[in-house]
């Protein structure tokens, strides 16, 4: 029972965040709003187990990520969005489409019976995975490794100023 | 006990905003950002089919969405940059050069 109103909790606030990711008009304020739905999955991490990743999520998405978010914005001077018009076809395609999709899908889940899942159903404590991350799953992680590396050199060749 | 419909269903939410936001926004860093919320909604659901199956190598896959996704956003926000320096804007109706 506590589990189901700690999740119903944290899901409205992550919803209400999404939301209002979309309705401000000005990328800062969307900014704190996704930092919003972070911290709130990652309470829902930690209910799932997963605390690693809970702490992996504060760590480097409402950290690391969204400061170079907010950092972008304030170095861009950006201001609130202009409004132009859409296109009517897809207003007229798209919703039907989307809705049809989503009925599908969601049909589809219903039919399955899922099951329930526990509190801490899975701890995903820091030395588990680090043992899986450091034996199975070692080439990938030396790929990400390489990945970033060329990640951070292209994001210098792309912002630097020419002459 | 919470069914895992419900994961499910709030990942689904966080990522079908992702997609509107995507397709609504005009701003490219709230389009960005957009993609973020995309990413977290599919994390979610695998850290929620993670405890459901009872492995733990659904965890460790998020982790590396994460990584992926830092690197995507240090190229992603140096590109916005580098878009602003030479246009002057950052509403995407305006870099349009491509369309006819």
């Amino acid at each position: 029972m506590l589990h189901l109103t700690l999740f119903s909790l944290f899901g409205l606030i992550c919803v209400a965040g999404a939301i209002n990711l979309l309705a401000q008009r000005h990328p800062i304020n969307s900014a704190l709003s996704l930092i919003v739905v972070m911290g709130s999955l990652a309470a829902e991490y930690m209910l799932l187990g997963a605390e690693f990743v809970a702490v992996v999520q504060v760590i480097i998405y409402a950290g690391a990520i969204m400061v170079l978010f907010v950092f972008v914005i304030m170095l861009l001077n950006a201001g609130e969005e202009e409004r132009s018009p859409g296109s009517r076809i897809a207003l007229l395609l798209g919703v039907p489409g989307l809705l049809v999709l989503m009925g599908t899908v969601a049909w589809v889940l219903i039919r399955q019976n899922l099951g329930l899942v526990s509190a801490g159903a899975l701890p995903g404590t820091p030395p588990a995975i680090g043992r899986l991350l450091f034996r199975d799953f070692l080439l990938p992680f030396e790929i990400t490794s390489v990945l970033i590396l060329i990640a951070i050199m292209g994001a210098v060749v792309l912002a630097r100023k020419e002459h | 006990m919470v069914p895992l419909f419900y994961y499910l269903v709030l990942s689904a939410i966080l990522f079908g905003c992702g997609i509107a936001g995507f397709l609504m926004k005009r701003n490219i860093i709230t389009i960005f950002m957009c993609i973020e919320l995309m990413l977290n909604g599919v994390n979610l659901a695998f850290v929620a089919f993670a405890a459901h199956w009872q492995q733990l190598s659904g965890q460790v896959f998020v982790f590396f969405v994460m990584v992926v996704a830092a690197a995507e956003a240090a190229v992603g926000l140096a590109i916005i940059i580098s878009v602003f320096r030479t246009r002057e804007t950052l509403n995407v109706d305006r870099v349009n050069l491509l369309k006819l």
